[in-house]
């Protein structure tokens, strides 16, 4: 499990060992990782946040067209894996959760303890302002040290 | 009233019992629910629906049949758990003053009529 963020180490690890989830992914609204579990290239967990994020746009916008709030989570059932993606606020903003998990648990148990990972990352999270808007020109600067705290390379 | 809401009823009438529910075990979801207040039910679904599907998996792997009652106990109550029909799981949650007994007997002869 690799973090950008220290304080989301914890409440990660605690639900990864309740859930059993094979693939973790937390991320921005705007699709920026923050936190890996399970992923072993970069391209994956790159591609897989802006999958995650652009299914969490569409689905905004198709709860706007139909008159209602925002989707909580989205939950696509297959035969040999599942996957959740749920969307939440967090003192740093609102953020998207993608998971990957398998026969071995259930979607009500990734759905139980995803709740209390929330709770626990919106007790964690530091009360400082977020880091500014990321400039064009350092952006790929950025990105690489992103990667190399999130693969360790 | 559907099956559902019956074995709900039957099982919620017994003395001392906090909540039932009907859960997919599966999935761990809840199909349907009658619970007092304090009693979380998406947690209760949840967990026994992992802990029954477990239990039976132990028990084929054993060359047993899978379990038709479950009972889980601690120090404040009970939790409750008869298998049904369609992967359904009737659930109940249980003070220590509950007459287990009866709650028992109402749970098997509801979770047979679940589908």
């Amino acid at each position: 499990m690799r973090a950008l963020e220290p304080w989301v180490v914890q409440p990660l690890e605690t639900f990864l060992a309740e859930s059993a989830a094979r693939l973790t992914l937390l991320m921005t609204s705007s699709g920026q990782v923050v936190a890996q579990h399970g992923f072993s290239r970069s391209l994956d967990v790159m591609t897989a946040a802006a999958l995650g994020a652009g299914i969490v746009a569409s689905t905004d916008e198709l709860a706007r067209l139909m008159g209602g709030a925002r989707f909580e989570a989205l939950v696509h059932h297959g035969q040999r894996q599942s996957c959740m993606l749920a969307v939440f606020g967090t003192p740093r903003g609102r953020w998207i959760g993608l998971v990957v998990f398998g026969p071995e648990t259930s979607v009500g148990i990734v759905r139980l303890f995803f709740d209390q990972m929330v709770q626990q990352l919106a007790a964690a999270a530091p009360r400082e302002q977020p880091a500014a808007p990321m400039l064009a020109e350092n952006f790929e600067t950025e990105l690489d040290a992103s990667l190399k705290a999130l693969f360790g390379r | 009233m559907t099956a559902t809401q019956t074995a709900l009823d039957r099982v919620t009438r017994v003395p001392g019992v906090r909540g039932a529910l009907v859960v997919a075990a599966a999935d761990g979801l809840v199909v349907a629910e009658q619970l007092m207040d304090g009693v979380d039910g998406q947690a209760a679904a949840a967990l026994t629906g992992s802990l029954v599907g477990r239990l039976a998996r132990t028990a084929e792997s054993a060359g047993l049949r899978p379990p038709a009652f479950v009972h889980l106990r601690g120090d404040s109550g009970s939790v409750l758990a008869a298998p049904g029909p369609d992967d359904l799981v009737l659930v109940a949650v249980v003070g220590p003053d509950a007459n287990l007994g009866l709650a028992r007997l109402e749970m098997i002869e509801a979770a047979g009529r679940l589908a």
